[in-house]
């Protein structure tokens, strides 16, 4: 077998639109798709469940803006497929906010320190954040380790400053300062 | 920006895997995606089926083997980077780690994945040939080792047949007393490097060099061994003479053409100040023997 034959284009064997069928947990519910094996996550929690905070950017990972926790952890849903979060637990920024609309603490400080404009980036700032937050890992809240800490999400917009105070005042508010 | 169709196969076993990769040709092993899937949504790839390998136990394992640390080829970068045995014996994983992309791609992205990837800018195949690690490949015969200096061929080209599978990469633990230094210059944080440089030295009682390793990425077609920078270090007691000969002596390994973020002349310039600096924090850092 040549060593580059994978690069040469090639079809899927099964059908013209290969399938499966995933079990997942999103904020909490279970739900249950039949998904086309190239889904990307991203459009499977936007088209597939109408879960439209999770906005989609560049789509190849440069800036953060699909960001969601996936088994705790953050990630680009644009770089997973959604064949493999079956039976994973997705959090995205729908689960943020009460169901009467208040705000979370992480939204709260966001708001107050004038931390977005656009807002464009912001779903995907929160779940970082909020993946930060809850790891139980030392938060470092120096101007430089918060910087670090969103360094893979990209804002247009505010040139970070605010999105910074709005960090440290989240940890303020949710008692980690 | 959607990936083309393919077919999902799950593997439940490496051997599941190799067998899958000869059943289905043009398929490619999935592990975290964090390349391949930005690879397909651009349409630079577009293979037939994916053999993900994320649900094999067996490989998500961090082993201390004789000192040395073996990773699986489905653990993320951010375990091993979180892993305080792979830590204890060889810092350099760690340091490293630090600067490859941001924590959200590390909490998927693994290892081997970025070994098996081998761009030739990136800090994971690079510590591998610094710390003179292998691979282990699986094919339908059975598992051979293929040592780094083997293994990294050109920029994203590797010498794993297209029916082997890597299955782990082992990274030598530090000589004791050894010490070592990792820094990197990269336009933004989390970049591809413009130029990166790891460095291991052991020194005598007599403060003499007895043995230096120095290896560089983002300045060559592959990751490379400043193999002259190494002699001249061996048997000085690194004076400021001794370190701007070694700065001077690393421009010679660059090879990298003119590209958009920088001319060969500026790679050249950061590979020798880079040289210079871990040479300097190495032996620093290194503790009486």
């Amino acid at each position: 077998m040549s060593r580059h034959e994978h690069l040469e284009r090639s079809i899927p064997s099964t059908s013209a639109d290969p399938k499966a069928e995933v079990t997942l947990t999103v904020n909490g519910v279970s739900v249950t798709r039949e998904v086309s094996t190239r889904m990307l996550l991203s459009d499977f929690i936007r088209h597939g469940l109408r879960l439209t905070g999770t906005h989609v950017g560049c789509e190849h990972g440069v800036c953060g803006a699909c960001t969601v926790m996936i088994d705790g952890r953050a990630a680009r849903s644009c770089l997973t497929f959604a064949v493999q979060a079956d039976g994973a637990d997705i959090r995205t920024i729908e689960s943020e906010a009460e169901e009467d609309g208040t705000l979370s603490a992480l939204q709260q400080a966001f708001q107050e320190c004038h931390g977005l404009q656009c807002g464009y980036c912001t779903p995907g700032m929160i779940m970082n954040i909020r993946a930060h937050f809850d790891s139980g890992e030392e938060l470092d809240l120096s101007d430089e380790g918060i910087r670090e800490l969103i360094s893979g999400n990209l804002c247009r917009c505010t040139g970070y400053a605010n999105i910074v105070k709005a960090v440290r005042r989240a940890a303020e508010l949710a008692g980690k300062a | 920006m959607k990936p083309p169709l393919f077919d999902y196969l799950v593997a439940r076993s490496s051997e599941e895997a190799v067998k899958l990769l000869s059943e289905y040709p043009g398929a490619m092993i999935l592990a975290g995606g964090q390349s391949l899937i930005p690879a397909m949504n651009f349409r630079l790839a577009a293979p037939a089926a994916l053999i993900d390998i994320n649900r094999i136990s067996d490989l998500r394992r961090i082993d201390i083997v004789d000192g040395n640390v073996r990773v699986g080829a489905a653990v993320r970068h951010r375990d091993l980077e979180q892993n305080d045995a792979a830590f204890a014996a060889n810092p350099l994983l760690r340091a490293a780690l630090y600067h490859v992309a941001h924590v959200p791609i590390r909490n998927r992205g693994t290892t081997v994945g970025s070994l098996c990837h081998a761009d030739a800018a990136a800090e994971m195949p690079m510590v591998l040939l610094l710390t003179g690690g292998w691979v282990t490949a699986e094919g339908p015969s059975g598992q051979r080792d293929i040592p780094a200096e083997e293994f990294f061929e050109f920029h994203m080209t590797t010498s794993r047949e297209a029916d082997e599978m890597i299955v782990s990469a082992t990274f030598p633990g530090l000589p004791t007393g050894a010490g070592h230094a990792f820094a990197e210059f990269a336009r933004r944080k989390g970049d591809y490097a413009i130029a990166a440089v790891g460095a291991i030295v052991e020194r005598g009682a007599d403060g003499v060099i007895s043995s230096a390793r120095i290896a560089a990425c983002g300045i060559s077609s592959r990751p490379v061994r400043l193999s002259e920078v190494e002699a001249a270090l061996v048997d000085t007691k690194l004076s400021d003479d001794d370190i701007h000969r070694a700065g001077e002596l690393a421009k010679q390994s660059v090879t990298a053409p003119d590209d958009a973020h920088a001319t060969t002349a500026y790679r050249q310039h950061l590979l020798a100040s880079l040289t210079r600096r871990v040479v300097r924090q190495a032996a620093g850092i290194m503790k009486e023997s």
